[in-house]
């Protein structure tokens, strides 16, 4: 790919482009070798927009809310990344968050849907890529929906300046969210559908656990917003803006980009290192560790270490 | 049981998934159809963007540019294919999207032949297996072309 065209691609994509945005993501998406280079030229610009991240149950409401949130912020160019499982079995998504969008958002909101496709930990590497492209677009705010199940999914939303945890009322899910983790991640905590009975009780509930789990200086305050209906959605911006300043303001701010760029970067590895690891083993065949252990003649345990240890050689031992 | 631990990790060098946007255009409230279709297609492997009922040709194409789509697929029901098919397609061709449109639903026999002229890619009708959907789908878009693979155009 010649440097001029992807330039070129950047700078309409600045330009309220919408085809090339979508075009840089597809390559940013695919994690091929191009992804590398539309990152290292994204990197440039990016690092202005709010990046605000939005999670919690299937079906309690993200979308709808997600919408709502890009409609309100007034910004000129807000963009919306929806995150959806890919069939573990046939590598195939449904992707039908702007279903509950798109008569609520205006045309200057940016959509993309994105699967979390097959490879591990891919998704670590493609949404921070996906942001960073989007920021190095012009695009602010941005907003990550993901469904909050699973440690990366719920790792990818918490990976924002702003988490959103969406509850709806009864007393399960709640519970459930503690479980999946997503207590301590959330900065506001959202019980959507109020129109629905025990919307204070849920409320209540989560307002125990913060009792017993709060630490620091921000308590995450607690929204009721019925989404369909576009109600609460001004009070959770507000809230979003006071967590915005508050970020600021105690240096938190820069505190937590930096352990996000950190982490990033050992993700990448992880992944790189894994990548690199099966091309490998994939190139190996007969007598190899792997063909081995097909044919049960040697341990998954034991030819991982023999893998690992041709692969990279283990630290001399300490005496 | 096989002796075979069937280790087959996820291959690096797999196609990336097809993406299609499924909607319905205009003022049409059968969607069984369609999600029917997004169901067959996301188990064929494809990435279904599913933007369901009431869409217009802006809207639509507005999410193929957003979603970097490869194919449309549009479902009708309401004797409205012989204006709105040739629409969208034209609506495609001026936002100079290389992305083709597939029909699925009530087409008569003898407008098949008019809509393909006028530029979809393909129509099916009630009854159509998964398999047929999905042959039509994949079809659909040259992949191949150097157009698709290099942003540089
Ligand atoms: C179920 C049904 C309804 C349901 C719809 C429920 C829903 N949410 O979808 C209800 C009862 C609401 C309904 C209402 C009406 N209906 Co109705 N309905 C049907 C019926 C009986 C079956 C349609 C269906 O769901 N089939 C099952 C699905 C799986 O099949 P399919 O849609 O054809 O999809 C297959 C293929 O076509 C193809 N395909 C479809 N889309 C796509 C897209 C792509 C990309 C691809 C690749 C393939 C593909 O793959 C699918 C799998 O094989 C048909 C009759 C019929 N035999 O088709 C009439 C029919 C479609 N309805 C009809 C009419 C007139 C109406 C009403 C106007 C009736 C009225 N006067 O009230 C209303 C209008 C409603 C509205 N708002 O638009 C007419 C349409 C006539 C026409 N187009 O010329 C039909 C043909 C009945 C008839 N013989 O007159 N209807
Ligand atoms: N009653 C009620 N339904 C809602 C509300 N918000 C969303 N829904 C509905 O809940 C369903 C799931 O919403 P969606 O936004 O797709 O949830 P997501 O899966 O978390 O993204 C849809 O049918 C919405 O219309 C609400 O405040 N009240
Ligand atoms: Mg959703």
């Amino acid at each position: 790919m010649s440097p001029t065209s992807l330039d070129e691609l950047f700078e309409s994509a600045r330009a309220g482009n919408r085809r090339a945005l979508g075009r840089l993501l597809t390559m940013v998406e695919r994690q091929d070798d191009n992804a590398v280079i539309v990152s290292e030229r994204a990197h440039r610009d990016a690092g202005q927009a709010r990046v605000i991240g939005v999670t919690g149950a299937p079906g309690s409401g993200k979308s709808t809310i997600t919408g709502r949130l890009a409609a309100v912020s007034g910004a000129a160019r807000p963009a919306i990344l929806a995150i959806d499982p890919s069939s573990p079995l046939t590598g195939g998504a449904i992707l039908g968050d702007r279903i509950r969008m798109d008569n609520n958002v205006s045309s200057s909101t940016f959509i993309r849907s994105m699967a979390t496709r097959g490879h591990a930990g891919g998704l670590a590497v493609a949404v921070p890529d996906a942001v960073r492209v989007l920021d190095a677009a012009g695009c602010d705010p941005i907003i990550v929906e993901t469904v909050g199940v699973g440690q990366v999914e719920v790792t990818v939303a918490a990976a924002a300046d702003t988490t959103v945890v969406v509850v709806t009322p009864g007393w399960g899910d709640a519970v459930q969210a503690n479980k999946a983790g997503l207590l301590e991640v959330a900065d506001i905590f959202v019980v959507n559908k109020a129109d629905r009975p025990d919307a204070r009780g849920a409320r209540r509930d989560l307002e125990l656990m913060l009792d017993l789990g709060h630490r620091g200086e921000w308590r995450a305050p607690i929204v009721l917003t019925t989404a369909t209906e576009g109600e609460g959605i001004d009070d959770l911006w507000s809230e979003i803006e006071r967590h915005t300043s508050f970020l600021h303001h105690s240096g938190e701010l820069i505190r937590r980009r930096c352990l996000r760029r950190r982490s990033e970067v050992a993700d990448r590895i992880e992944l790189g290192l894994r990548d690199r690891a099966l091309r490998i083993i994939e190139a190996q065949s007969g007598e190899s560790a792997m063909g081995r252990v097909e044919r049960h003649e040697l341990s998954p345990a034991a030819a991982a270490e023999q893998l690992l240890a041709a692969l990279i050689p283990d630290n001399p031992p300490e005496e | 049981m096989s002796e075979t631990l069937g280790i087959s990790p996820q291959s690096v060098d797999d196609p990336e998934p097809l993406r299609v946007v499924l909607a319905k255009l205009g003022f049409d409230g059968h969607d069984r159809g369609l999600k029917v279709v997004a169901r067959t297609l996301r188990d064929a492997g494809m990435e279904v963007i599913y933007l369901g009922l009431r869409q217009t040709t802006d809207s639509i194409v507005a999410a193929c540019e957003q979603e970097d789509a490869d194919v449309i697929g549009l479902s009708m029901h309401n004797a409205g294919h012989l204006t709105l098919a040739p629409r969208m397609v034209q609506a495609v061709e001026e936002a100079d999207l290389d992305v083709p449109v597939v029909i699925g639903g009530i087409v008569p026999a003898e407008d098949v032949a008019v809509l393909i002229e006028a530029g979809v890619a393909a129509v099916l009708g009630p009854g159509a297996s998964a398999e047929e959907v999905v042959a039509a789908v994949r079809a659909a878009p040259n992949r191949q072309s150097p157009d698709h693979q290099s942003p540089a155009r």
